[in-house]
């Protein structure tokens, strides 16, 4: 199967897994931004992507997105450290042109699911998975809420300055990620020439920042709201 | 204005592929500014062999940019800190009076280490050898308008063709990717009327040799076509892909 076996096959998988998550994350943020506009209706959402079947069958697809693309990119990283060879560079430089993010992709992406795992622990954990173990009230904090009350989790979580200031890390790894990844993705899949790659590169810098702001806004949002 | 400089040189000295290298360090006085860092370095094998030392084995031929034959990784730079040369062009003249100067050889697996600053290159051969070529035949020369093509795509396969296969691409890849050498030499082909007939071939022929001879995955950094003393683009690098995915495509 050219998909695994060559090299630019490999690279498509991961081209076309990260095109799929940041569709994801473009969805993910429109639906946080509703939070900020109403809370009644970004409840509706979180009760429409409770347990139903639909939504359960969609969080297996995206898990699997996750996996596929996090599984081929060490696999991809450790080839590449071997072709580097025994011997490493004495002195390194990073030449003019090259985006510091490309060259640390990899770690960018660890923070990034480091920082999801928790994401999860907060809301998913208690919400999508509580209601999948058949409970219809969770704890959080000291309340008991039920597990399609969006609102008070985002409430009750970004009411702390801690994990406001992680997930504002967390969105500027992302950032970085995103810079280069998506219009890296749209040459590995081969649709970019002389023009193209200056007009993707932007559009990049676009996608992410727009993506990494609307997911602080709903952060910085709910802390203000929380202090005052 | 050039002057003579004094400089502090720390080479790789490694005898063998499986020896284990390590930096020596060497004064060099009075260097001209004028001279190219070859000519530098014939310098010091000359004060070396004087000393009764081994000089240091380098790669060179035709000392003007155009064989591909010179590397040299220069204070972390492929062909050193000037930009579009190779290392047989870089003079004297970019470093200061009293600089250090680290000199290494190309490092990646595909390129194992002969002896000091040498490299087998061989790779790149075998992976022209597996695709770069056209192999149908062209009959007698035939008018040059008789097959038009536009100003475009010449001028786009010259620029691939300007590809000496020197290596620094690799060598500068933090992922050891020989992606920029392999889509010059696709492109240079695909992108005229004789070469497009092979295409398909000749890109999964060529893909196949680089993933086999051990070179890295392509993560599109740009170190490659930064330190290429050719300046080889790499939208080279899209045609490859889109050539390559198609071929398979329609397999």
């Amino acid at each position: 199967m050219w998909l695994l076996n060559s090299s630019i096959g490999r690279k498509l998988i991961m081209s076309l897994s990260g095109i799929f998550l940041i569709l994801f994350l473009l969805f993910h943020a429109s639906m946080n931004v509703v939070a900020v506009i109403s809370e009644e209706a970004y409840n509706l959402i979180c009760s429409f992507l409770g347990a139903n079947w639909y939504a359960v069958a969609g969080t297996l697809v995206l898990a699997a997105g996750f996996l596929i693309h996090i599984a081929c990119s060490i696999w991809l990283t450790l080839q590449n450290r071997k072709a580097r060879g025994g011997d490493r560079y004495a002195v390194n430089v990073r030449p003019k042109n090259v985006e510091w993010a490309s060259q640390n992709m990899f770690v960018l992406g660890l923070i990034v699911v480091g920082l999801l795992v928790l994401h999860l622990t907060h809301f998913w954990y208690k919400m999508m998975f509580a209601e999948l173990m058949g409970h219809h009230e969770v704890a959080l904090g000291g309340a008991i809420v039920s597990p399609q009350d969006g609102a008070a989790f985002i409430r009750y979580y970004f009411a702390n300055v801690w994990i406001v200031a992680l997930y504002l890390v967390w969105y500027a790894a992302l950032w970085f990620h995103l810079t280069h990844g998506f219009w890296s993705a749209i040459q590995t899949i081969g649709w970019s020439n002389g023009i193209w790659l200056k007009r993707w590169q932007t559009i990049s810098n676009i996608l992410a920042t727009l993506l990494c702001l609307a997911f602080a806004f709903v952060t910085v949002f709910f802390y203000i709201k929380s202090i005052l | 204005m050039d002057q003579n400089i004094n400089i502090t040189l720390k080479v790789w000295r490694q005898r063998g592929p499986k020896e284990k290298g390590a930096f020596e360090t060497y004064k060099l006085n009075n260097v001209s500014q004028g001279s190219s860092f070859l000519e530098m370095l014939d310098v010091l094998n000359e004060q070396l062999v004087n000393q009764g030392k081994e000089p240091v084995a380098f790669d060179h031929d035709c000392r003007e940019g155009i064989c591909g034959m010179c590397s040299l990784y220069i204070n972390g730079h492929p062909h050193g800190p000037d930009s579009a040369v190779t290392t047989c062009q870089l003079h004297m003249r970019k470093f200061e009076d009293g600089a250090t100067i680290t000199v290494e050889p190309w490092r990646s697996a595909g390129f194992p280490v002969i002896r000091d600053l040498m490299v087998d290159r061989y790779a790149y051969d075998k992976i022209i050898q597996a695709g770069g070529f056209v192999s149908i035949n062209t009959g007698g020369v035939p008018d040059a308008n008789a097959i038009p093509i536009s100003k475009k795509d010449a001028d786009l396969a010259m620029d691939a063709a300007a590809c000496i296969g020197c290596g620094a691409c690799a060598a500068a890849c933090k992922n050891g990717s020989a992606m920029l050498f392999v889509s010059a030499k696709v492109s240079q082909l695909a992108l005229l009327p004789q070469g497009k007939i092979e295409a398909a071939r000749r890109a999964k022929a060529m893909i196949a040799k680089m993933d086999e001879l051990g070179f890295g995955n392509c993560t599109n950094t740009r170190a490659c076509e930064a330190e290429c003393p050719k300046e080889i683009s790499i939208s080279n690098i899209a045609r490859l892909n889109r050539e390559y995915i198609s071929a398979k495509l329609s397999d």
